[in-house]
């Protein structure tokens, strides 16, 4: 049985640009799929194609059983949309925008009004809910546009990189929003540009480059796709470095990747824990200061970076977290390389 | 559970039919009214170019533009312009709505709404009818404003009535334009400019602000039948204001300018909201 959102053989262009490349999803009813790639990747044309905003050039799709082409008012009964932009009025208040909407979805006013008080609550907006939307921060509103995609609870959701350029405190209370829906029952499209946001809220991943699926899977499975663990060391002098490398080589199970501004060594290793202790112990012997090792999973930039050759984001979504460390692995920039 | 989830699925309304379009139409309205009132300088800015052309065009041209049958007299002459100024006023609606409408796509709002179960043409419409609420407010401070230089009607308040429902006619079908303007170009400004261009040639090659007659052959003709003159002479009618002796030109249109009008507003509203709603629903980009 098909999915609440599903997919076949989508294809768009844009004169010579090929946004969608014969594109096949499939998010069964109540699950989370992640539309993971980087900017120009085709995720928003994918989401449009599927909200009925664009029609594919070729391909079909289906959400909560009804056929996007044929049926499209049908369609947009049981969907709510965010937007990769916050698309409210700036002019109308918090509140004024959520009952529009509602009326707009067909709701009595009444019902509307009730909604959109509810709503308001929830989303930390009570405050502000009679203020006009452009007094808003960059996180409130983003709060008030996917409220406005809730007003009729609908079963089959769409988020356009739901937190790109938000702050992390906004950003980690839309992922807690988002776990609530999804946990009500809710099945759930979100495209991002964020390893990290995949990681924690999809069950299932696709990776998507110049409007191609790449690899999809768990998280898990994709990590795994990627090669099992591997060993990280960085030493304390620049001198060891080239000892440490010859020590890495005999117990790695590929290329060793040297990093010489932060002295950083990396091997892919199987043996785990009991391995690790060998490598520190050889290390050791050979009277190599250590500053830190550890035996570290892939994160999903690996992922992409095997899939893809390069990076998938610009900017990590939290400075200082393993994904966006692992993201300037491969493209240290000038400054990095000074400190 | 909490509120993101715990209102049953609402149950959305069928809709669908007039009801749903005058419903969603309504409710675009309303929201532009409002945007409308919250934004006072865009009314009160619109205002100042038509107040100052009213007072600019009496008494500057007043005393030199020769009105057949009424001769050169600055109180003839004023008479005359007004319905041209009204007329050259409603039609600037166009902008407005260009530019509302160019807005809400650069925005988002155009994709969320056309994300929404509502009727067909309902955004557009909406627009169109908040246009109209403010040509109306626009219209009615003009009148006043031409009365204290000294605009007079001299027929039944019926016919000045119908005059300007005429008048509003025409910017209603103008705004049209301006919806089919701004859903096709990429930034409010553009659509301002857009929507500004071909007025004036439109606006001033016709019989607002002197006689068609006092023009070359061809430009005569042009502005015989230019679909902005047929209102003009029509209000101008209604109003009174044509001077006893003045020669109706022989265009069909200037002999039954009320017809004509009509005729010109509907077949705008009927041609641009057709091209307009295709292009809002139109799905390639
Ligand atoms: N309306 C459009 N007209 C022309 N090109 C477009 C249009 N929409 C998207 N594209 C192009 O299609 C490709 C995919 O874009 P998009 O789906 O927005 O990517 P993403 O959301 O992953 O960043 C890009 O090369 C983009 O420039
Ligand atoms: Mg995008």
């Amino acid at each position: 049985m098909p999915g609440a959102i599903h997919a076949e053989g989508l294809v768009k262009t844009f004169g010579d640009v090929r946004a969608l490349d014969g594109v096949d999803l499939d998010v069964p009813e109540g699950t989370v799929l992640g539309l993971l790639g980087p900017n120009g990747a085709g995720k928003t044309t994918a989401v449009r194609c599927l909200t009925t905003l664009l029609t594919p050039d070729s391909g079909k799709a289906t959400v909560a059983g009804i056929d996007v082409l044929k049926h499209p008012n049908e369609v947009r009964r049981s969907i709510g949309l965010s937007g990769q932009f916050a698309a409210v009025d700036e002019y109308l208040t918090g509140r004024e925008n959520l009952q529009m909407v509602g009326q707009l979805y067909q709701m009595r006013a009444k019902a509307a009004k009730a909604r959109a008080a509810e709503l308001l609550e929830r989303f930390g907006l009570a405050d502000a809910a009679d203020r006009p939307a452009k007094t808003y921060s960059g996180g409130m509103r983003r709060r008030l546009d996917l409220a406005a995609a809730l007003i009729v609870s609908p079963p089959v959701m769409f988020m356009d990189e739901p937190t790109t350029g938000l702050d992390p405190r906004n950003r980690q209370s839309l992922w807690d929003v988002i776990q609530e829906l999804v946990a009500g029952g809710t099945t759930l499209l979100l495209t991002t540009q964020y390893l990290e946001e995949a990681d924690k809220l999809a069950h299932d991943i696709c990776v998507v480059d110049h409007g191609r699926v790449i690899a999809r899977g768990t998280s898990d499975q994709l990590k795994a796709q990627t090669g099992g663990e591997r060993v990280e060391v960085v030493v304390h002098e620049r001198d060891h470095m080239a000892t440490a490398r010859q020590v890495l080589a005999g117990f790695g199970k590929g290329e060793t990747t040297v990093e010489e501004h932060t002295r950083k060594l990396t091997v892919p290793v199987t043996g785990g824990a009991k391995l690790l202790a060998e490598v520190i112990r050889e290390l050791d012997a050979r009277g190599i200061e250590i500053d830190d090792i550890g035996l570290r999973r892939p994160t999903l930039d690996d992922v992409f970076i095997s899939l893809t050759g390069h990076v998938a984001e610009e900017t990590g979504p939290t400075a200082g977290t393993e994904g966006a460390d692992e993201a300037t692995t491969s493209a240290p920039s000038a400054k990095e390389a000074g400190k | 559970m909490s509120a993101v989830t715990d209102t049953v699925r609402v149950s959305v309304a069928k809709g669908g039919g007039v009801g749903q379009s005058i419903r969603d139409s309504l409710v675009i309205a309303r929201r532009n009214v409002v945007r409308m009132l919250r934004i006072p300088e865009v009314v009160v800015f619109g205002l100042i170019q038509p107040i100052m052309f009213v007072v600019l065009f009496s008494y500057v041209f007043g005393g030199s533009i020769s009105i057949p049958g009424a001769g050169i007299s600055a109180s003839g002459y004023r008479e005359f312009l007004m319905a041209g100024i009204f007329a050259q006023t409603v039609t600037f609606a166009v902008a407005g709505s260009g530019a509302g409408i160019a807005d809400d796509m650069h925005k988002g709002l155009i994709d969320r709404f056309r994300s929404l179960p509502m009727a067909r043409g309902a955004v557009l419409t909406g627009r169109t009818i908040a246009d109209l609420v403010q040509t109306a407010l626009t219209l009615v401070v003009l009148a006043v404003v031409a009365v204290i230089v000294g605009w007079r009607t001299h027929e039944n308040f019926g016919k000045v009535l119908a005059g300007f429902g005429l008048l509003l006619l025409l910017g209603y079908a103008f705004t049209w334009i301006g919806a089919l303007i701004g859903l096709s170009v990429r930034t409010p400004e553009a659509a301002t400019s857009g929507g500004l261009v071909w007025l004036f040639p439109l606006t001033f090659i016709s019989n607002a602000f002197v006689p068609s007659q006092n023009m070359p052959a061809f430009l005569e003709t042009i502005a015989n039948w230019n679909p902005f003159s047929a209102t003009v002479q029509a209000s101008r009618q209604l109003f009174g204001n044509m001077p006893a002796g003045y020669p109706v030109p022989d265009a069909w249109p200037m002999q039954h300018p009320v017809w004509a009008s009509l005729i010109w507003s509907a077949l705008i509203v009927l041609v641009f909201r057709t091209l307009a709603v295709r292009k809002y629903r139109s799905t390639s980009a």
